[in-house]
């Protein structure tokens, strides 16, 4: 499987995702610029976690519209799978990818904490390492990560079955107090209509070894090495 | 030509930053505040000296970038 990454100025988490793609795929990702015009050929786009242009404006607004993203649209279009995390799903909910928005947390406070997601669905390139209900523990690291939408949307997410992750307490279920932002319905990540493209705001590059965060984020990787070889 | 863009949540949006405000401000005794709604203020110098034509022209820059219309509105202003 080969990967490339995008960054952008203030991006930070690309090189822990470059490592998890690398320790799942044993291939080295390669890492564009955004700058860059032009996507070559490769097997999976992620769109890594970060303060990309300092968050002016609005979370992902300004990289939204960057040259290396009109490129990225083309590629998407075409049905090459996308990964957004974190900043990653902010730009690609504010360059239309994905739909809805991601607002301050409701405690206008920077949230850095494991938390505890349920996958959802586990028919997906990004998923499918995973059983459908397994809880995981994962970190989060975000100010602006309560997601929201109208409500034909959240009924179109729901009934088509495009939201890919919960945040939920250890034993499964919905409880407030677990959920790190607000987010509408508990959403931590959701699909786009034809499942090639994933954003959600936890940070599974960040569960990938054993020695720091536990290994319960690898299960993404392995599923798109699984989908994509 | 001038523009302002008063950029703010739609209503039915939560807001805590207003809400967090509100709070504050009752709490340092100013007594009768029923809600705060907190938005961004943009001004733009514009080259464009028709009036219509900026108009038309700030609003598309709203609806591409300057505001997003998921969860916001905005209001143009020309001088």
């Amino acid at each position: 499987m080969k990967a490339a990454v995008v960054s952008f100025p203030g991006s930070n988490r690309e090189r822990d995702i470059m490592m998890a793609l690398e320790r799942a795929s044993g291939v080295k990702p390669s890492l564009l610029w955004h700058g860059d015009t032009e996507i070559p050929d490769t097997d999976l786009i992620v769109v890594p976690g970060g303060f990309s242009y300092g968050d002016y404006l609005r979370c992902g607004a300004m990289a939204a519209h960057s040259p290396v993203m009109k490129a990225l649209k083309e590629k998407a279009a075409k049905g090459t799978p996308v990964l957004g995390v974190c900043n990653g799903f902010q730009i690609l909910v504010e360059a239309g990818l994905l739909p809805g928005a991601l607002m301050r947390n409701a405690s206008l406070k920077f949230v850095c904490r494991q938390v505890h997601l349920r996958v959802e669905d586990s028919q997906s390139l990004f998923t499918n390492a995973y059983e459908k209900g397994q809880v995981i523990r994962v970190p989060v690291a975000h100010a602006e990560g309560n997601y929201t939408a109208d409500e034909d949307t959240l009924k179109h997410l729901e009934d088509r079955g495009l939201v890919a992750f919960r945040y939920v307490a250890p034993d499964g279920s919905l409880a407030p107090e677990a959920n790190p932002n607000g987010s509408t319905r508990a959403i931590a990540g959701i699909f786009n209509d034809s499942k090639t493209v994933l954003g959600l705001m936890p940070h599974p590059e960040d569960a990938t070894d054993p020695h720091a965060g536990g290994m319960d984020g690898f299960g993404m990787f392995k599923s798109l090495v699984n989908a994509l070889h | 030509m001038k523009a302002t863009v008063h950029v703010t949540l739609k209503p039915g949006v939560l807001d805590p930053q207003g809400v967090a405000i509100g709070h504050a401000l009752t709490g340092l005794g100013f007594a009768g505040v029923n809600s705060v709604r907190m938005g961004k203020f943009l001004e733009l110098d514009l080259a464009e000296t028709d009036r219509a034509k900026a108009e038309a022209a700030v609003k598309a820059m709203c609806e591409k970038l300057l505001a997003n219309t998921v969860i916001e509105s905005y209001r143009v202003e020309i001088r």
